[in-house]
């Protein structure tokens, strides 16, 4: 059996602004209904990219295609694609139906089979009988259901979306992911979108892409990712992470090769408690604590240099207790198999 | 309230002044608005009231008296076909050049708004407001002999061999004449140049006013890029159009300079109020004219709201 058309696939591709490599040599293939983040801070090249797949910008070498066919020169308006912008890019001259029937309306489809999918999008994104409102008139939040609806209103194969939640206040923006989940599941689209917010890369996503000066530093799941960073970049930017590298590395496990392990990871033992055989263990000073409700987080200073970040929750412990542990002498004991050796990052 | 320390001088006369208006931010208000609602009301709005009262009076025939007695004689003279003839040769002209304008306008306002940046922009924006620091008496005369017919534009046709494409132009009826100068397209030419940057801003600041995105978006909906145009660019400038057009048409409307340096001297609705205001010593009629402007404005402004002109601001 062959493998199945990818919905994205991008080979060697480059996009440079004069001196700057924004996108640089980047390779990625995007499978057919993924949900697909691309991870990374800004100026990473992770909107470029999606930028390019909607056709607003063109690389400076190497191609792109979408399901099979190259669409590399293609302008936006002659491919597949629908966009969900980070300011929604609404109309305002528009009322909230005639932006979401925007797309049904260039293809000249008929005005009584255009209402009812706008009813319809309405419906999907938990917004009916706001069809004549004015987006000026909205909240951010339904704002960005009305972008989304635009956008879906037309079954694109794939559907880009470049920090939709950003502009959203915590607990809407919780909300949303969820919801924008739900739907992608329910329209089976592929879904491809950008964030600098790891959490929602985590949550939301089959698989991510971890960008790094324009260029992917891992591809894997949510949990690839998180579990098993490949670089120091993928462990730092994902989550919590203790890294460590050199002479502390050395004594800690034997080798001299930079490593990570997650600070839930490690247990907080007293001083002298026994070791087993699969674990790494160290002696050290707790020296500072902050107590987050939930778990509690200790920053324990190791002998042999280094300092490790430790994360434990808050089961049977009191904030009073938290706050004593200050200045005590532990030992943190972790899996070895939870140290995980990383690549430098460029 | 806290101690002074004792080494800080007593409040003066500027903090106790900062003080009331600070506390009584609408008497602030009050004193910053007066001079200009007061310039407005009375000088603006008043002159224009009392023009408004002349013109219900009229001119004693035999004295050349006005008379100040309420009557409808002097807007019945308006209707007399030679003043009629007036207000539609001043209309269309003031039309003719509203749309060549925006025409001319719209493609340098949006390469102005949304490609030229940095010093480029600058140096636009300088070329359009340029000619505005120069004397319109000035820039009028400079056109007229351009469009003489020993101007540098007759000149240049010659040496073309085109001398018979300006001949045939000129020998048209109703915009023809014995030259350019001397003809109504010259003065459309003039009325043009001079009213263009009035055009050109007001259409590049509502263009400066749509975000890049909105055209992406469109695109990305499937639209051609005439297709945005139309939906989306258009729409948005539309505020933009509108506001140049005020400015280009009212100017035209009740301009007097151009009329009487370039063209065939046939009358234009300035030229008129000021015979009968000056040599005539007819002021009610000069007042009557002078609402009629005023009127197809109105009624301009009427038309553009109902084309939803006001719509997006």
């Amino acid at each position: 059996m062959s493998a199945p058309t990818p919905a994205v696939r991008f080979t060697n591709v480059s996009r440079h602004f004069g001196e700057v490599r924004a996108v640089d040599g980047v390779n990625l293939t995007i499978q057919d209904g993924e949900f697909f983040s691309m991870l990374g801070p800004s100026g990473s090249g992770k909107t470029t990219c999606l930028r390019m797949i909607a056709g607003f910008d063109q690389p400076s070498a190497g191609a792109i295609e979408l399901y099979g066919q190259e669409v590399t020169r293609r302008p936006p308006y002659e491919r597949d694609v629908n966009t969900v912008f980070q300011d929604y890019a609404l109309f305002p001259h528009m009322s909230v139906g005639e932006n979401i029937g925007y797309g049904l309306m260039i293809k000249k489809i008929p005005r009584a089979e255009r209402e009812r999918s706008i009813q319809e999008m309405l419906e999907l994104v938990r917004l009916p009988g706001l069809a004549s409102r004015r987006p000026a008139q909205l909240s951010g939040g339904q704002r960005q259901r009305v972008a989304l609806a635009r956008a879906l209103i037309n079954h694109p194969r794939v559907l880009l979306l470049d920090e939709p939640l950003g502009a959203l206040d915590l607990k809407l923006r919780q909300e949303m992911q969820v919801e924008l989940k739900a739907i992608q599941q329910r329209v089976g689209i592929t879904f491809v979108f950008v964030t600098h917010d790891q959490e929602e890369a985590l949550t939301m996503s089959d698989r991510i892409a971890v960008f790094n000066h324009g260029r992917i530093e891992q591809v894997g799941t949510p949990a690839e990712i998180y579990e098993s960073p490949a670089t120091t970049f993928v462990a730092g930017f994902v989550g919590i992470s203790n890294v460590v590298s050199g002479a502390a590395a050395q004594a800690l496990t034997g080798q001299a090769a930079t490593f990570t392990v997650r600070p839930e990871k490690i247990h907080l033992r007293e001083p002298g408690a026994a070791t087993a055989p699969e674990e790494y263990a160290a002696d050290g000073q707790i020296r500072d604590v902050v107590y987050l409700g939930m778990n509690t987080r200790y920053l324990v200073a190791l002998d042999c240099g280094a300092d490790l970040t430790v994360v434990e929750q808050n089961l049977r412990t009191t904030s009073m207790e938290v706050r004593a542990a200050r200045g005590r002498r532990v030992r943190l004991a972790w899996e070895r198999a939870h140290s995980r050796t990383l690549a430098e990052s460029v | 309230m806290a101690p002074r320390p004792a080494s800080a001088p007593p409040p003066g006369l500027i903090d106790r002044v900062s003080t009331v208006f600070y506390t009584r931010p609408r008497l602030l208000l009050l004193v910053l608005l007066a001079p200009p609602l007061a310039w407005l009301g009375v000088v603006y709005l008043g002159s224009l009231f009392a023009l408004l009262v002349q013109s219900f009076y009229a001119i004693d025939e035999f004295t050349g008296r006005v008379v100040r007695e309420f009557t409808l004689r002097t807007y019945a003279q308006l209707l007399e076909p030679a003043n009629v003839d007036i207000f539609a040769r001043t209309t269309a002209m003031a039309a003719a050049v509203t749309l060549a304008a925006a025409l001319l306008a719209f493609p340098l306002a949006y390469y102005i708004a949304r490609f030229a940046r940095g010093r480029q922009k600058a140096m636009l924006y300088l070329a359009v407001i340029l000619p505005l620091w120069s004397s319109y008496i000035v820039r009028v005369y400079a056109w007229k002999s351009i469009l003489a017919r020993e101007g540098i534009i007759s000149w240049l046709l010659a040496k073309l061999g085109l001398s018979g494409v300006l001949d045939a132009v000129l020998g048209l009826p109703g915009i023809g004449g014995p030259s350019l100068s001397t003809s109504a397209l010259g003065m459309f030419l003039v009325f043009l140049y001079i009213w263009l940057p009035y055009m050109i801003l007001p259409i590049q600041a509502a263009l400066e006013r749509v975000p890049a995105s909105l055209l992406e978006a469109s695109g990305d909906l499937g639209a051609r890029p005439a297709q945005t145009f139309w939906t989306i660019i258009l729409p948005l400038a539309f505020p933009g159009v509108v506001a140049g057009s005020i400015f280009t048409f009212s100017l035209t409307l009740g301009d007097f300079i151009i009329p009487s340096i370039v063209g065939n001297s046939s009358y234009f609705i300035g030229m008129a109020v000021l015979r009968h205001q000056g040599t005539a010593g007819n002021i009610p009629l000069a007042a009557a004219m002078t609402v009629v402007p005023i009127l197809i404005m109105g009624v301009y402004l009427l038309v553009a709201r109902r084309l939803g002109a006001f719509d997006a601001l």
